[in-house]
């Protein structure tokens, strides 16, 4: 029978390799048998307290318990919404804002924290829930009734209103993404990978799922290791890890600092990379360390599951080049859509639209903006047919690959990290003392500016950004001027502040 | 010195560099600044570090990282 249920990965693994380590960290390990067991009795107890179809929190330190959790909400028919003990506290607020979710599973570290939370729902202990008394019957209900369309997570990605967007995925679009990523990646059963991305991003499927799929392992690296690549690389190959899917950034952390020169990965043979431009450079750095291994680009945006294009590297490129981002996963069509709304010449540059299973579900308690994003697709008059508008522009290249050239609005991507620019300046307008504000990215540099007018002192406006955004969202300059420079139309003028932005930069060298 | 903590000052305007000694071990930076101040500082001393020197000790202070720049700049 067709796969209808991503949790039919770990079922069938589980009875081949019950006591092989799925996840682990630096120190603790949970094996399928272990994960079979603990995730059951957590769906096993969400079904006993009536909770079916709701999202539940998952609020708890990055850790394979973590990881089972996720799928206890899925055995009990709900989908799970991780949240980060890093992510700043105004932020979390919004997010409960936008869920009303009634339940929350938290960890020892975590449930202080979580009781200070504008929560009345029920909260949970992952040590107790997961030994709560597993109900077979129940279960087998619950997967009676589910449905591949059913959604499995939401994770929440920056807006440019300031609130952020909660991308809903359901089972069918993640299986369609495990299957034709494991098969471009050739994943098997010796995949050992070490995780980097956060579990509250859809980036940690490439991990998750397959290690269920396959009987593969999945290594958790610690944080504070992209911080020092010596360690890091001794991390990898102490864990024997022979695949990595990361960010462009902690890669190049690694290759810029000539860490090759001390210690080389021995095991990493496969290593893909995403959503961020591989400066060649250092591209060639990995190449000539690791010359046997496959180098995967990856492209995607959460709205359409994970990654939907890939590009195997098979040929060089020259330093400032651009890598393209390939071609769709099977089963994905990407389609260029010019101005007119008609699909792009041949080398013209158009929006990059995507159309198959792989499109989520949609922005969840928000039609408005699903709406704008989620829509029929202009080339289709004759039956109902939504595509994903990313807001990218791209081209096919001689070679009729897909390459990534700039974006619609004012989105960047920095150290990996998907951010509205607009999303900071909400924020910093809201500051009492602030009456307006303007960030633009030095993409050389990878450097948020922020200029601002107002009363606050610069070391104030960092400080309480800190408390509103992410970390990765803070910008790396912040300058106060007197006025705002401004368009003939009023508007306010970015490309003015760029320039201004590069001429301070040059004087200082 | 002071050129050391101006490139810090420019990424935690809020933090007192002078001060503190334990700047990786509470996380107050992550590997993002750790990144900046190695090109910031590659850029305004001329030295490079080399990738066994990126480690938890010479990064915790100021004071750290400027001996470690002062430790380059003779060798």
């Amino acid at each position: 029978m067709q796969q209808t249920n991503v949790l039919e990965y770990l079922e069938h693994t589980v009875k081949r390799l019950p006591d092989k380590v799925a996840y682990s960290n630096e120190s603790e390990g949970l094996t399928f048998a272990e994960v079979y067991h603990d995730s059951r009795a957590i769906g096993s107890y969400l079904n006993s307290k009536g909770y079916y179809g709701e999202p539940v929190v998952v609020f708890m330190k990055k850790h394979p318990k973590a990881i089972a959790a996720f799928y206890g909400c899925v055995y009990g028919g709900n989908y799970y919404v991780p949240i980060d003990e890093e992510m700043p506290r105004f932020r979390i607020d919004l997010i409960f804002d936008n869920l009303r979710p009634k339940v929350m599973i938290c960890d020892e570290s975590t449930q202080e924290m979580a009781k200070t939370f504008d929560f009345d729902g029920e909260l949970l202990i992952y040590d107790e829930v997961s030994q709560s008394p597993i109900n077979e019957d129940a279960l087998a209900q619950i997967r009676d009734k589910q449905l591949d369309t059913d959604p499995i997570y939401i994770v929440f990605t920056s807006g440019s209103t300031g609130v952020p967007k909660g991308v809903v995925a359901c089972h069918r679009s993640v299986i369609d993404y495990i299957e034709n990523l494991s098969e471009v990646l050739e994943f098997n059963e010796d995949t050992r990978f070490a995780n980097q991305t956060p579990l509250y991003f859809d980036a940690c499927l490439k991990e998750l799922y397959p290690t269920l799929k396959f009987g593969a392992s999945t290594v958790i690296v610690p944080k504070s290791l992209f911080m020092f690549p010596v360690k890091l690389v001794e991390f990898l190959n102490e864990h024997k890890i022979n695949t990595v899917c990361w960010v462009v950034s902690a890669l190049t952390m690694i290759s810029s600092f000539k860490t090759f020169d001390k210690v080389v990965p021995e095991y990493l043979h496969t290593v893909a990379f995403g959503s961020e431009v591989f400066p060649i450079k250092q591209f060639k750095i990995w190449k000539e360390t690791l010359p046997n291994a496959k180098f995967t680009n990856l492209y995607g945006p959460t709205e359409t599951t994970g990654m939907c294009c890939y590009y195997k590297v098979n040929r060089d490129f020259e330093l400032g080049e651009v890598m393209p981002v390939g071609r769709p996963f099977h089963n994905t069509e990407i389609i260029l859509l010019n101005d007119e709304n008609k699909r792009a010449a041949q080398g013209e540059v158009g929006e990059i639209c995507v159309r198959g299973t792989s499109l989520t579900l949609g922005y969840y308690h928000n039609f408005e903006k699903t709406n704008e994003v989620f829509v029929q697709n202009p080339l289709n008059d004759r039956y109902p047919e939504l595509i994903y508008r990313t807001g990218d522009l791209g081209k096919f290249n001689e070679f009729g690959e897909l390459v990534f050239v700039s974006r619609k609005d004012y989105q960047i991507k920095h150290m990996g990290h998907r951010i509205e620019l607009g999303e900071i300046e909400v924020n910093v307008n809201m500051m009492e003392g602030i009456s307006t504000s303007c960030c633009v990215y030095d993409k050389e540099k990878e450097k948020i500016v922020l200029y601002y007018v107002g009363d606050l002192e610069v070391k104030d406006v960092v400080s309480i950004l800190k408390d509103k955004l992410p970390r990765y969202m803070i910008p790396n300059k912040v300058e106060r001027l007197d006025q705002m420079p401004l368009t003939a139309n009023g508007k306010i003028d970015r490309v003015f502040l760029k320039n201004k932005y590069q001429e301070t930069k040059k004087e200082k060298n | 010195m002071e050129e050391l903590l101006e490139i810090l000052t420019d990424l935690h305007p809020e933090v007192d560099f002078e001060t503190c000694d334990t700047l990786v071990d509470d996380k107050i930076i992550d590997s993002f600044d750790i990144v900046s101040i190695i090109s910031e500082i590659s850029e305004q001393f001329d030295v490079v570090i080399p990738a066994e020197e990126i480690i938890p000790e010479n990064f915790n202070s100021a004071e750290a990282l400027y001996d470690l720049i002062q430790r380059l700049e003779e060798e």
